[in-house]
């Protein structure tokens, strides 16, 4: 464990990021899985923040609208993500409440400021670590499917609660333009290339 | 994994591995049944072969791909409020938002993530392992097939789908009363079931076997 640290850039080789294969640099295709090759993404940090900014702009409408229309009887009531878990409060589930505002405010929060934090400071100094913002990359690329829970609570309660007179629950716009803005993350997150994290960190230490 | 040190042993690329997360090299070295290889920099697991993975992993697969079709058009939940009811199979729930307008592509998108993509990748998981398994050359666009395979892994959201109708219920429940169907049950099994076929799958391994140098003809 105490050889020094070689990369296959620095080995003047590149490494195929889908199957770990390492070709002569400049290799243009890996022989073994078909993967385009690139020491590094070069135009990466544009994808990422291309659709993190159309991800940020999705998720605004999706806490204006309505995620949920329900009708009981004769009164219509429209819910936002945000006011549903408040509602859910007012019944006393808790639980339920702080899952759907974990998983539809917290996380896509938490992920735009982190996304933005690491495509920053690829070429900026950072107060973390490699290593720390490497696990910040993994939970966000683990976590940021998670959001699309909201989407598939309003679909199942579209498609179970249709009691015509009674009781009807039907899709607001928000559920759109939220599935959208997670959509839209979860693809700036795999556009990122975490080899630069690595990058900056091993040239700072030199 | 052992570190890569001299220029003499970068000769044979073939034993060589590249760390997709962080670019470290290493000295590819197969662990025994079990274990796993780490990148030594960031962690990230490398090779993690298991007992009899590939025949596994058919089996599973074909679990996955029986239980979705099962899952799909049974009685998923149903709710009955004042002497009405209404029964909803996964079917219905993909296609609630249907309304001939723009909700509609969400309700295909819903269909794939929860449904398409899952069986998709089953599917393609089939055609990738199971000549491996039986020592077989891979069938025609097998590498192709994988690649998909592993680009469709992040929208596989079955696991997910299943939170949801937890809160759904209980969202639901102050409302009507509300019933499993047969459809809720095998739905939960599928999701145990593609858990457990992740855990089996060491990508590594398989591209190894699919690459052609690798298979005398």
């Amino acid at each position: 464990m105490t050889a020094p640290i070689r990369t296959a850039r620095e080995s003047g080789l590149v490494a195929c990021t889908r199957c770990a294969r390492v070709w002569p640099m400049g290799t243009a295709e890996c022989a073994r899985c078909g993967s385009a090759l690139q020491s590094r993404d070069t135009r990466s940090l544009q994808r990422v923040w291309a659709w993190l900014i159309v991800g940020f702009m999705c998720y605004i409408p999706a806490n204006l609208f309505p995620m949920l229309k329900t009708r009981v009887l004769f009164t219509e009531t429209d819910a936002t993500i945000v006011g549903g878990a408040v509602e859910l409060i007012h019944h006393g589930a808790l639980g339920i409440a702080l899952v759907i505002l974990v998983a539809s405010v917290g996380i896509p929060i938490g992920k735009f400021v982190a996304i933005a934090y690491l495509a920053l400071t690829i070429s900026r100094p950072a107060a973390l670590s490699s290593h720390r913002r490497h696990k910040l990359y993994e939970l966000v690329e683990f976590i940021g499917r998670w959001s699309m829970i909201d989407v598939f609570v309003v679909a199942i309660l579209s498609a179970l609660v249709q009691l015509s007179v009674v009781a009807s629950i039907n899709p607001g716009p928000a559920a759109i333009t939220f599935a959208l803005s997670v959509i839209f993350t979860m693809l700036a997150a795999q556009s990122f290339d975490p080899r630069m994290i690595w990058d900056s960190g091993s040239e700072r230490a030199r | 994994m052992a570190a890569v040190s001299g220029d003499a042993r970068l000769t044979d690329l073939e034993d060589i591995i590249a760390c997709p997360q962080c670019d470290t090299l290493h000295v590819a070295r197969i662990p025994a049944l079990g274990q796993r290889a780490i990148c030594r920099r960031c962690g990230y697991v490398l090779i993690a072969p298991r007992r009899g993975a590939y025949l596994r992993t058919i089996a599973l697969a074909l679990t996955v791909t029986i239980l979705m079709i099962g899952a799909t058009f049974f009685p998923f939940l149903d709710v009955r409020v004042a002497g009405m009811s209404n029964a909803s199979s996964l079917f219905d729930t993909a296609l609630a938002f249907v309304d001939g307008g723009i909700m509609t592509a969400l309700s295909v998108a819903v269909a794939a993530l929860i449904v398409l993509i899952p069986v998709l990748r089953s599917l393609l998981v089939l055609y990738v392992v199971a000549p491996l398994a039986i020592d077989r050359a891979p069938l025609p666009q097998a590498a192709a097939a994988f690649r998909l395979s592993e680009n469709l892994r992040p929208w596989s959201m079955a696991e997910i789908f299943v939170i949801g109708c937890a809160v759904a219920l209980v969202k639901v429940g102050d409302l009507a009363r509300v019933g499993y169907g047969p459809a809720f049950w095998m739905f939960a099994a599928l999701v145990v079931v593609i858990l457990l076929q992740e855990s089996l799958i060491s990508r590594w391994m398989i591209w190894r076997d699919l690459d052609p140098k690798n298979r005398p003809a």
